[in-house]
């Protein structure tokens, strides 16, 4: 073994170690792991930049808004303040797939951010079937762009209070901004208009007079019932994305409005697979790195002391703190990422026997990249957790759950890594990464469009978690101020179907 | 795969948005700047400042579980002595569980802090003064001049004359005129005194010829002429001063309240950035007076408390001492405020004037009277009225009355418009 084969020496780097070091990257991440990524582009950023990237939630372009310059102020602070470190890169789900590096990175740093970043994250978004049926990689920078640049004419043709309200109003709306259902594959934002311009043209150039004279249809007077009901097979009713309601129904909103609800509904529709993936995504990456480097040091290519610089950041990003830490914030999704992949690759090559009473279709298969892969691609968090999760993952982390009741003063200790608790602990966990369960169940249920013109949104109250009041009647001031009418959101039970609050608020002209 | 170096672009991407931000909670930052104001030293207006806002002011609302509510169930990490079955007592507030588990989206802030840039600090400042467009307005600011030397006169008095530029033009001159050397003469002489012994008769008529001729020559052409004469010349060209000593001369009597002196304080910031604007380097003298004056520290001046009676002529005698130690007038440009309440003694009256009219406003660039009284319109005061007599004599003397701080800035204005 010599130096030769080094691909770099000492911390510092240039673009040309960069170049090197990403090609020994792909050559184990293509090659050997057999990893599908769109192709790269690592884009070199200051650390002045990196804050204004996390400034607009982590997007190389977003349009102007007061809360990512509140964002940014708080970020700097902390960031001056020494309270928080930078992260060493972002990556953004687009085709060819940005990655920012850090310039103060160290060599060892910038190899592992290509290893985790360029390769991992890619991988994982072109392969997850969430990001490919939720978002489309191709179209993420344009629609950027057009948002960023219609938000700007817009407050230049309407004034930037006009157009703050909206945003406002649409942020405060964004959790109820999601389609849950696949979507049909929607034309590229900037077509929209282009279609409306033709529409109008071909309207113009066919106007015919004479038609203004035709006698009226004699109308099919309905009862008020038929009515009704017609209205809501109309609006399709019920509907549980209300920003895209508000934005297709609001009977007051001009079209720009609109338009500006429907981009903030893109982008919370963009970050809607992020959040479902957040845990195995961020594994996927750890994963995909730890396999990187150390390959890279078995065949030499990096020494001895960017090997261990590297254990140092990798073990401190995947460590899990104890429930009764001080500094416990949650579970590490790194940490469980990791330690879930790195099981089924042991499950799959050296099984035991409880490996093979709970996974018999993966134990010992041989093939722990294919099976991860195959994780990776049709898997969520929750399902991922649901199959994957091993009793003796749980015994490693000491897992327990806790349930809360409402109404007692205790918090009772549910299950904890036992023969019996296991499958308790794997649908809780799972549960807990489901977004369905952990958001609000908010649904329009009712709108008049020609009577009283009141809109009714309901939340289906689920486990007796009823929504915090002062920021619910926030929110409505907001959806009332978008529909233009009064709203009423009234929170029923879900199994008793009684009414447990009801929320009016009228909109302020 | 492409590598793009990113640094050279544009940095600060954000500063739109955070002007937005800043639009948005102008009403707390507002507040901070008022109570920077009071915090601040007065010559430290330039420096960032801390704002902090409410959390609530500036949250998004959006749809979520009232924490502590309904049932939950959740999985923690690191069990070490719980059994199934176990029961934890809730922590008394209610809000997460053990540890801040279970709301992964709350975020817990109780208010949100960040910095006002220096720009953004003086913007806000000026705007709660109502102050338009300070830089358009100079100062007409009295340099002092300096003596330089600018090249050769050819008249001037005799202690200037330049003794080598002289002579040499006196060179030049004989030289140019053939003016005979005094040791061509002396030859001459040697010459005709060796004919002489030597009874030539013809060698001694030729020399006496030339002699004579030779003495002719000497006597036209002078050794030193009066064109000859070159003198040092000097030139005065003004000398801005680049320095300045602001006083700040205050009553500090009981009558004088917080607020009172917190008017003046706005008033003396105002100038001291206004000076620093104008010179390199700006001193502060603080005088409090009352029936005594002495010389303090700037908290003392602001925040003290003394009692008695009100002798303003102590203020400008200590003044006037200062500056005679440690500011003379020569190298300093001389700034003096006073505030006051417009209380004296009557006696102190004829003295107070005396002192402004023949020693303080001669040395001054500019002295500003600032009346704060907390009512609107509460009648002349003493001191308003004996200064009125002063106001017409001297334009560099100015006074003002102020009752709230949007007014300083408009006072402000009018005092340095008249000058």
């Amino acid at each position: 073994m010599t130096d030769s084969n080094l691909i770099y020496h000492g911390s510092e780097w240039d673009f040309n170690t960069l170049g090197r070091v990403y090609d020994a990257v792909e050559s184990i991440a293509i090659g050997e792991l057999g990893l599908d990524v769109y192709p790269n582009q690592i884009e070199v950023i200051t650390s002045e930049q990196m804050l204004d990237a996390y400034a607009s939630v982590g997007m190389p372009m977003m349009y102007s808004h007061w809360s990512f310059g509140k964002h940014f102020a708080r970020e700097e602070l902390l960031y001056r303040k020494g309270a928080t470190a930078l992260a060493y890169e972002l990556v953004i789900n687009s085709n060819p797939c940005v990655s920012y590096v850090m310039e103060e990175n160290t060599v060892t740093m910038q190899t592992l951010v290509i290893a985790h970043a360029a390769f991992g994250h890619n991988h994982f978004f072109k392969n997850n079937h969430l990001f490919r049926q939720w978002t489309r990689a191709d179209r993420v920078l344009d629609d950027l762009a057009y948002a960023k640049q219609f938000v700007a004419k817009c407050e230049e043709s309407h004034g930037l209070h006009a157009v703050e309200s909206v945003l406002d109003a649409a942020h405060a709306l964004m959790g109820c901004g999601i389609s849950r259902y696949a979507p049909k594959r929607s034309a590229r934002a900037s077509d929209g208009e282009a279609k409306a311009e033709a529409r109008r043209s071909h309207a113009e150039a066919t106007y015919n007079d004479l038609y203004r004279t035709l006698p009226a249809r004699p109308s099919t007077a309905s009862p008020d019932a038929g009515r009704v009901e017609a209205d809501h097979n109309a609006l399709r009713l019920p509907q549980e994305n209300v920003l895209m309601f508000l934005a297709e129904h609001a009977p007051k909103l001009m079209e720009w409005q609109r338009e500006l609800l429907r981009i903030v509904h893109r982008s919370a529709q963009y970050f809607y697979p992020q959040r479902q993936t957040k845990m195995m995504n961020e594994g996927c990456a750890t994963f995909v790195h730890y396999q990187i480097m150390n390959r890279l040091y078995d065949t030499h290519q990096i020494d001895d002391g960017s090997m261990l610089e590297f254990l140092h950041s990798h073990s401190s990003v995947v460590r899990q703190l104890n429930f009764d830490d001080r500094r416990y914030s949650g579970l590490n999704p790194y940490a469980i990422g990791f330690a879930m992949m790195q099981d089924i690759q042991r499950i799959c090559e050296q099984p035991d026997k409880e490996d093979r009473d709970w996974f018999p279709e993966i134990a010992g298969n041989g093939d722990a990249m294919g099976t991860l892969k195959q994780a990776w691609a049709e898997y969520r968090d929750e399902s991922f957790v649901l199959q994957f999760l091993s009793p003796r993952l749980i015994r490693q982390m000491h897992l327990f759950t806790v349930g809360d009741r409402g109404d007692s003063s205790f918090m009772s200790v549910d299950a904890i890594h036992d023969e019996s608790g296991y499958r308790d602990i794997r649908r809780c966990l799972a549960s807990q990464y489901d977004s369905s369960k952990n958001d609000p169940d908010i649904e329009v249920t009712e709108a008049d469009l020609s009577g009283s013109r009141r809109l009714v949104l309901t939340h289906r109250v689920r486990g007796r978690r009823v929504l915090a009041k002062d920021e619910c009647n926030r929110v409505l001031c907001h959806v009332a101020n978008l529909w233009g009418y009064r709203v009423r959101l009234v929170e029923t039970d879900a199994e008793t179907g009684a009414t447990l609050n009801e929320y009016d608020v009228v909109a302020i002209p | 795969m492409h590598v793009i170096d990113r640094r050279q672009n544009p940095k600060s991407k954000s500063l739109g948005n955070r002007g937005r931000f800043v639009r948005r909670v102008k009403s707390h930052i507002r507040k901070a700047v008022g109570e920077a104001i009071r915090n601040r030293k007065v010559a430290d207006l330039d420096s960032s400042e801390k704002v902090s806002v409410s959390s609530s002011d500036v949250s998004e609302p959006n749809f979520h579980f009232q924490p502590g509510t309904g049932d939950r169930e959740f999985v923690l990490p690191g069990n070490q002595s719980y059994q199934r079955g176990d029961r934890i007592r809730k922590p008394r507030s209610g809000a997460g569980g053990i540890g801040a588990s279970g709301s992964a989206d709350g975020e817990g802030e109780d208010s949100f802090v960040f910095m006002l840039s220096r720009e953004e600090f003086l913007e806000l400042f000026f705007e709660d003064l109502e102050l338009p467009n300070l830089a358009k307005k100079k100062l007409k600011s009295l340099a002092s001049s300096v003596r330089t030397r600018a090249g050769f006169a050819s008249d001037g008095a005799p202690q200037r004359l330049n003794l080598k530029q002289t002579m040499r033009r006196s060179l030049s001159r004989r030289i140019a005129l053939r003016r005979p050397k005094q040791i061509e003469l002396q030859s001459l002489l040697d010459q005709i005194e060796q004919a002489r012994t030597d009874q030539n008769e013809a060698e001694i008529q030729r020399l006496a010829d030339e002699i004579e001729l030779m003495k002719r020559r000497m006597r036209s052409v002078a050794y030193l002429d009066t064109v000859d004469l070159r003198y040092n010349r000097f030139d005065v060209t003004p000398k801005p001063t680049t320095q300045a000593v602001m006083f700040c001369l205050m009553d500090t009597s009981a009558s004088m309240t917080e607020d009172l002196k917190e008017l003046a304080k706005r008033f003396y910031m105002l100038l001291h950035l206004f000076l620093v604007r104008h010179y390199q380097a700006v001193e502060l003298v603080f005088i409090r007076h009352t029936y005594t004056a002495s010389e303090v520290d700037e908290d003392t001046f602001f925040h003290g408390r003394e009692t008695g009676g009100t002798i303003v002529s102590s203020a400008l005698e200590e003044m006037a001492t200062i500056v005679k130690n440690r500011y003379p007038v020569a190298d300093w440009n001389i700034y003096a405020a006073q505030a006051s309440d417009g209380h004296n003694f009557d006696h102190d009256m004829p003295r107070t004037l005396t002192l402004l009219e023949k020693t303080i406003l001669p040395i001054c660039q500019y002295y500003a009277y600032i009346e704060v009284n907390g009512e609107v319109t509460s009648g002349e005061s003493l001191l308003w009225d004996e200064y009125s007599s002063l106001v017409d004599r001297y334009p560099h003397f100015a006074r003002a009355q102020v009752s709230e701080p949007s007014a300083i800035y408009p006072v402000f204005r009018k005092l340095f418009a008249a000058t």
